[in-house]
C-alpha cells in the first residue's frame, strides 16, 4: 500500500453523464495498480503502466479533480476532498506510471503461479521456423541465412532471416551497410502457390545519387527468386515529400533507373508524428462532453484518423493485389522499416493468408511482423520514462485496419472484437514479456523467456471469449485474397475501442453474445443428440 | 386521361440494362402504364427469356438522357472518327434514379426509341392524380380487396384502454371529417369533455386538430397527447374550451409537459401568422418545453445532400466526412431521438402527462409521438404492434405521405411539400435496432419495404394525404392494402427478427454521436455490395433457428437479375405473377 492511500470519500464521475453523476468510494495505490471500490463494493483497478496522463485540476468547491487518462482509452476523473491527498496521489501516479528502467515493469513481478515447466512451454507456443515452414520456406529460391545469427549487421532484426538463395554473404552485408539501421531486405511472407514473396527492409541511404552495387544486386536476387516474374514491386510507404526530404539526410529511396525491373511506388502513409497528433485530436473530440453530431463529425475529420486508417489499408490491399493478382514479389520499407512497414506487411498478409485470419494465425503474425522486425514496442507504447515523441499508435492503427476487415467480412475471422481489444490491452499493460523492450536482442538481454511470462497461452487458454461465432472456414478457403471496399464510408469510428469503458455509449444488446451462447448451445445439443442416436443404435 | 397517349414507343429491342456492381444485361424493353419491364433475351443462355427487370414507373424520380450520347451533333465536330461509330449506331443511354436510391442505365439503340422511352416515362412517372396510380390496377389473384384494410381499427386500440380506465372516450364529433379534414373519423378524447367542446378546440388550433390521445402509457396510466398548435394570434387569444380539455387530461394538482418541436423563438414568431404556443398564464398546469426538430424543405435537403454524399464513391475520407456532416442527416436523427426520449422520459420518469406539437402538427409531432411509443412500449415493437403504431399515428394521424413522398433525393422537380420524415423515423427505429438487437420483433428488410411504399407502392396504404382523402378516392374499397400483402406467413417471415425475445422494459437509447450510425442498409443498399454481410445474417438466422431449412435468401441487392417475383431489389413486391 502507498503511503499516501487510502484515501476516503473520494468521488467518481461518468465523464458522460448529463447530470454529473458520480460514485463515492475509497482510493487506494497498490504496488502495479490503483484500485477504486464504490460504496456498493464495486471494483475499479487500473494498472499504472496503463495510465497515459494524470493531470490536477483547479480545486473546486467539491474537492480536488484529478483525471486519468489510460492507454486502453478509458478516462477516469475523481474527485480527491482534500487537495493534499490530491496532490500525494498525483505524484505518486506520476512515478508509478513512468517507470525508469525495465525491471520495474509488471512483467517481472507478474506472478499467475504457474509451474516453471509450464511457463517455458508457454514461450515455445509461437514457433516462427514453424511458421517459415508453413509458407514453404526454405525451397529452392530461398534459404534461412545466418548473417545475423549473433545480430552482428543488424541489431533490430531477429537472428533467423529468410533471404534470397542466390544473394551472397558480400551482397547481404553490403546491402546492410547501404540501408537505414543495416535493415536489408528479407522475406517477411511467402505465397506459395505464386511463388511470390513480400519482403521488408529500411530506406536506403541513397540521399541524391550514391549507388550500391550490392543492395542492387540482393534486389535483383529477390527479384529472380520469383520465377514467373520479371519485375518487382518496390513499395515506399512514405509519402513522396517526407521521401524526398530524406534524401538530405543522405538517405531517400530508390532510383528505378539504378535497379534492375523495379516498380517503384509511393503509398503515402503519414509518419509516426502525426498519427500521434491525429490520434490526440480524435480523443479530443470523442471525450467532449454533450457533443453535436457535427463538431463529432467534423472532429472525426479534422483528426485525419480515419483517414490514416484508410491509408494503411488501401496499402495492403495494393501488396496483395501486387501478389495474388500480378504475381509479383513486393518490397515495402517505410523510413527504418519497423512502423508503416510491419502494418502494411502484416496487413497485407491478412489479406492473402486465411492462416493469419485464426486466433494463433494472429499470434504468428504479430510474432513474425511484429515483435520479430523489430516493432519498437517499448518507444511506441512509452513502456519506460522515455521521449513523448516517440510514442505513438502504430500498432493501435493495424489492430483497427484488421477490426475494418472483420467488419466487412463478418464470416472470415476465427477471432472476434473482444480478442483485438485484448491484445490492445496488453501491448500496454507490460504484464507478460512478449511486447517489452524493442527488439528481439534488447529481450535476450532482458532475459524475458527466463523471468517472465508469455501472453499467447493466457490468450488461447481463454479463447472461448474470443471465437467469432460466424465464422466459417470453408468461406475463407474460398475467399483466399480479402478484398475490402476502401470507398469512405466503410470506415467507422471505431467505438468498442475508443470508448470500451464508456458503457452508456454501447448498444445494449449484444447479438454476439447471444449468437456464441446459441452456437454453444447447439454444438451440446448436437453432441447430445448424436450420443443418444448411438445409444439407440446399440440397442 | 389515357396511358397510351403518353406511350410513344412501347417496346425496344436490344437494350442494355445496367446497375453498378451487378453485370449488364441485354434484352427487351417494354414500358406499360405503369411499368418499365426488360426481358432478357432467350436462347443467350439455352433458356426462356426471363423478366430481369419490373419496375414501378412511379419508382422513378427522375430520367436522365445521357448528354454526351444525345450530343453527338456537336461533338462530331471535335471527335469525328469516334462520333461516326455512334451516329451509325445511335446509342442513347437513359439513366434512371428511383425513389429507393437506387439507379439504372438503359442504352437504347435508335436516338428516337431512346427519347421516347424517356419522355414516356417522365410523364408516366409524374401523373399526380391518386385514382390513376397503379394500387388502384393492381389486382393480385391470392388476395381479397377487404383484407387488410380493418386490421387496426382505432377501436380496438381504445378498447385496450377502455380496459384499464374509464377516463377517456372514442368521440366521432369529427365523424364527417367537418371539425377537422386532417383526422381520421374516430379520436379518443377525455371522457369528461363533451362534443361541443372539441369542436371549440378545434376552431383554437390550426388545422382543427385539437388536443387528443396519442398514447396511453399502462405503467402508471400518464398519456401523451398531441395536436396541432393553439391560434393564439398577435392579440394573444385565449380559448376556454381548449384550456378545459388541456385541464382534463390532469388530475388534480398533476402537472404536464408540453413539447414544442419548435424553438421558442419561432413559436413566439409563429404568432404572426396567427399560431403560438400555449402561454404559461392560461396554461398555469402545463410547462412547456422547446425542441427544436428540423421539417420540411430543411430536412429534404439533408436527405438530398446525404444520397449525393452516399453516391460519390470516389470521395476522400475528409470530403466523405465533411459531407456527411453538412448534409446534417445524423444531427436530425439526433434530435428526432432525443426528443422522443425527452417524451417518454416525462412519462415514465416524472409520470406526468405529456402533450406534443409543432406547427401543424402532421410531421415532427408524429415523429415524436411515434417514437416515443416505440421506445416506451412493447407492444410497439411487435411486427403487428408496429403496424398498428405506423397506422395510428402515421397513416389516420394524417401525415400528408401523398404530398411528402412525392419526390425523393433524386428529382429535379422544384420541391413543394416533399420532407423524408417518416424515413427519419424509420432512421431512428432502425436505430433502436441497432442498439437493442433483440427488442424489435421486426427486422431491417421491415423499414427498406416499409420506406419503398412510402415513395411508390401497388398498394393503397401510404396514398393521399389524409383519411378524408382517402374515403373520397375509396381506396380502402378499389385498392389492396400492404398489410395484408406483409402479413402473409411467407412474406412475414422475411420481416422477422430472429433475435427477438419479448422486452417489457423501456429502451433507452444512446444519442451521443458514438453511438448513431449511418444507416448503411438503405443509404449505401445501391452502391456498395452487401453480399458478405447478407451471408453472416443468413448464418445468425440458421444458427437462432438452428433447423435444417436452408437459410433464408439474403435481403441485399443480390439477385438483382432474376426471378422478379423473389428479387427484393428491382421490382416491386411480388408482382411477377399478376394477370
Amino acid at each position: 500500500m502507498h503511503r499516501s492511500t487510502p484515501v476516503e470519500q473520494v468521488k467518481l464521475i461518468d465523464r458522460f453523464s448529463t447530470s454529473n453523476k458520480s460514485l463515492m468510494g475509497t482510493l487506494y495505490l497498490t504496488a502495479t495498480h490503483l484500485l477504486f471500490i464504490d460504496s456498493s463494493q464495486k471494483e475499479t483497478w487500473i494498472l499504472h503502466h496503463h495510465i497515459a496522463a494524470v493531470e490536477k485540476l483547479a480545486l473546486t468547491t467539491s474537492g480536488c479533480p484529478l483525471v486519468i487518462q489510460c492507454k486502453n482509452f478509458r478516462v477516469v476523473h475523481f474527485i480527491v476532498p482534500r487537495e493534499r491527498d490530491c496532490h500525494d496521489i498525483y505524484n505518486s501516479l506520476l512515478q508509478l506510471s513512468k517507470p525508469a528502467s525495465y525491471d520495474e515493469l509488471y512483467a517481472f513481478s507478474y506472478n499467475p503461479k504457474q509451474n516453471e515447466s509450464k511457463r517455458l512451454q508457454g514461450w515455445q507456443l509461437i514457433d516462427l521456423a514453424e511458421e517459415y515452414k508453413r509458407m514453404g520456406v526454405p525451397n529452392s529460391n530461398w534459404q534461412l541465412s545466418d548473417a545475423n545469427r549473433d545480430y552482428e549487421i543488424c541489431d533490430s532484426y531477429p537472428r533467423e532471416l529468410y533471404v534470397p538463395r542466390t544473394a551472397s554473404k558480400p551482397v547481404i552485408v553490403g546491402s546492410s551497410k547501404f540501408r537505414s539501421k543495416g535493415r536489408f531486405p528479407v522475406l517477411s511472407y511467402y505465397h506459395r502457390d505464386k511463388e511470390a514473396a513480400i519482403c521488408r527492409c529500411s530506406q536506403p541511404l541513397s540521399g541524391f545519387s550514391a549507388r550500391c552495387l550490392e543492395d542492387e544486386n540482393m534486389l535483383h536476387a529477390i527479384s529472380i527468386a520469383n520465377p514467373a516474374h520479371h519485375y518487382m514491386y518496390v513499395m515506399d510507404t512514405r509519402p513522396k515529400l517526407n521521401a524526398m526530404a530524406n534524401r538530405a539526410a543522405g538517405k531517400g529511396y530508390e532510383n528505378e533507373d539504378n535497379y534492375a525491373n523495379i516498380r517503384f511506388q509511393f503509398v503515402g502513409i503519414e509518419n509516426i508524428h502525426v498519427m500521434r497528433s491525429s490520434l490526440q485530436k480524435l480523443l479530443e473530440v470523442s471525450g467532449t462532453k454533450a457533443l453535436s453530431v457535427n463538431s463529432f463529425l467534423s472532429g472525426l475529420e479534422n483528426s485525419g484518423w480515419l483517414r490514416h486508417i484508410k491509408a494503411v489499408l488501401d496499402a495492403a490491399i495494393f501488396l496483395a493485389k501486387a501478389v495474388a493478382v500480378e504475381n509479383a514479389t513486393v518490397l515495402v520499407h517505410c523510413s527504418d522499416g519497423w512502423d508503416r512497414t510491419s502494418q502494411v506487411c502484416s496487413l497485407g498478409s491478412l489479406l492473402l493468408d486465411a492462416h493469419y485470419r485464426t486466433i494463433r494465425g494472429f499470434m504468428v503474425l504479430i510474432e513474425k511482423d511484429w515483435i520479430s522486425f523489430g516493432h519498437k514496442f517499448s518507444d511506441r507504447c512509452g513502456q519506460l520514462d522515455g521521449d513523448p515523441k516517440e510514442i505513438s499508435p502504430v500498432f493501435t492503427q493495424f489492430l483497427e485496419g484488421v477490426w475494418h476487415l472483420t467488419e466487412q467480412f463478418p464470416q472470415a475471422f476465427e477471432y472476434n472484437e473482444a480478442f483485438l481489444l485484448q491484445i490492445h490491452e496488453h501491448v500496454h499493460s507490460c504484464q507478460f514479456g512478449n511486447f517489452l523492450g524493442n527488439c528481439q536482442k534488447e529481450r535476450e538481454e532482458l532475459k524475458l523467456k527466463e523471468k517472465t511470462y508469455s501472453f499467447w497461452p493466457f490468450l488461447l487458454d481463454e479463447q472461448k471469449k474470443y471465437l467469432n461465432p460466424l465464422y466459417n472456414q470453408d468461406f475463407s478457403q474460398k475467399l483466399v485474397l480479402l478484398e475490402p471496399n476502401t470507398a469512405s464510408f466503410n470506415f467507422k469510428f471505431w467505438r468498442n475501442m475508443y470508448h470500451q469503458f464508456d458503457r452508456t455509449m454501447h448498444p445494449r444488446q449484444s447479438v454476439f453474445n447471444l449468437i456464441m451462447t446459441m452456437s454453444e448451445q447447439n454444438k451440446q445439443l448436437e453432441k447430445d443428440f448424436k450420443e443418444l442416436e448411438a445409444v439407440s443404435i446399440v440397442k | 386521361m389515357e396511358f397510351a397517349e403518353l406511350i410513344k414507343t412501347a417496346k425496344v429491342e436490344n437494350v442494355q440494362l445496367s446497375c453498378p456492381g451487378l453485370p449488364p444485361i441485354k434484352g427487351t424493353l417494354c414500358i406499360t402504364s405503369h411499368h418499365l419491364l426488360l426481358s432478357s433475351q432467350p436462347g443467350g443462355h439455352g433458356e426462356q427469356g426471363t423478366v430481369e427487370l419490373w419496375l414501378l414507373i412511379r419508382n422513378v424520380d427522375a430520367v436522365e438522357k445521357s448528354v454526351q450520347n444525345l450530343g453527338w451533333y456537336q461533338t462530331s465536330r471535335t471527335n469525328s472518327s469516334h462520333q461516326e461509330t455512334r451516329i451509325a449506331s445511335s446509342l442513347g443511354t437513359i439513366t434512371l434514379k428511383c425513389k429507393d436510391l437506387k439507379v439504372l442505365q438503359l442504352e437504347i439503340p435508335g436516338m428516337e426509341e431512346c427519347l421516347n422511352i424517356a419522355s414516356s416515362t417522365e410523364a408516366l412517372s409524374s401523373v399526380d392524380s391518386v385514382m390513376m396510380m397503379y394500387p388502384f390496377f393492381y389486382r393480385p389473384q391470392s388476395m381479397k380487396l377487404k383484407d387488410g384494410w380493418q386490421l387496426y381499427p382505432l377501436q380496438h386500440y381504445y378498447q385496450q384502454i377502455a380496459s384499464e380506465t374509464s377516463a377517456w372516450r372514442l368521440s366521432c364529433v369529427n365523424g364527417d371529417f367537418t371539425i377537422c379534414s386532417s383526422y381520421p373519423l374516430a379520436v379518443i378524447v377525455p371522457a369528461t369533455v363533451d362534443d361541443n367542446v372539441l369542436k371549440k378546440a378545434a376552431r383554437f388550433r390550426q388545422g382543427g386538430r385539437f388536443p387528443v390521445l396519442s398514447y396511453y402509457h399502462k405503467k402508471n396510466g400518464t398519456v401523451m397527447l398531441r395536436s396541432s398548435q393553439p391560434l393564439i394570434g398577435p392579440n394573444r387569444k385565449r380559448c376556454q374550451e381548449d384550456e378545459l380539455l388541456l385541464s382534463a387530461v390532469l388530475d388534480g394538482g398533476e402537472r404536464g409537459f408540453i413539447i414544442d418541436t419548435r424553438s421558442a423563438q419561432a413559436a413566439k414568431q409563429a404568432r404572426v401568422m396567427g399560431g403560438g404556443t400555449e402561454p404559461k398564464s392560461s396554461y398555469p398546469r402545463w410547462k412547456r418545453l422547446h425542441r427544436p426538430l428540423e421539417r420540411g424543405r430543411p430536412l429534404q435537403e439533408s436527405f438530398i445532400k446525404l444520397v449525393e454524399a452516399c453516391n460519390d464513391t470516389s470521395l476522400s475520407m475528409d470530403r466523405w466526412l465533411s459531407k456527411l456532416e453538412s448534409s446534417k442527416w445524423l444531427a436530425h436523427v439526433k434530435g428526432a431521438l432525443s426528443t422522443a426520449c425527452l417524451a417518454a422520459q416525462c412519462m415514465e420518469r416524472e409520470e406526468a402527462c405529456i402533450l406534443v406539437h409543432g406547427a401543424e402538427g402532421t410531421d415532427t409531432t408524429l415523429l415524436v409521438t411515434a417514437l416515443a411509443q416505440v421506445i416506451l412500449d412493447p407492444d410497439c415493437r411487435t411486427l403487428t404492434g408496429f403496424q398498428g403504431l405506423l397506422e395510428r399515428e402515421w397513416i389516420e394521424a394524417g401525415h400528408p405521405f401523398h404530398f411528402r413522398c412525392a419526390h425523393s433525393a433524386y428529382s429535379h422537380a422544384r420541391l413543394k411539400q416533399e420532407a423524408p420524415i417518416f424515413l427519419l423515423f424509420l432512421d431512428c427505429v432502425w436505430q433502436l435496432g441497432h442498439q437493442f438487437p433483440f427488442s424489435l420483433q421486426f427486422n431491417e428488410h421491415l423499414l427498406l419495404v416499409l420506406f419503398e411504399h412510402t415513395y411508390a407502392s401497388c398498394y393503397g396504404t401510404f396514398l393521399c394525404n389524409s383519411e378524408k382523402e382517402r374515403c373520397l378516392c375509396e381506396v380502402k374499397e378499389k385498392t389492396h392494402s400492404l398489410w395484408s400483402w406483409l402479413n402473409q406467413p411467407s412474406e412475414l417471415k422475411k420481416h422477422l427478427n430472429p433475435l427477438y425475445t419479448y422486452n417489457a422494459l423501456v429502451i433507452w437509447p444512446s444519442v451521443e454521436p458514438q453511438s448513431l450510425q449511418l444507416w448503411q442498409g438503405l443509404f449505401l443498399r445501391w452502391i456498395r455490395s452487401s453480399q458478405y454481410l447478407d451471408e453472416a445474417w443468413a448464418e445468425i438466422q440458421r444458427l437462432v433457428t438452428n433447423c435444417e431449412d436452408a437459410p433464408e435468401e439474403s435481403a441485399g441487392r443480390t439477385l438483382c437479375h432474376s426471378q422478379p417475383d423473389a428479387a427484393y431489389p428491382l421490382t416491386i413486391t411480388g408482382t411477377a405473377n399478376e394477370g
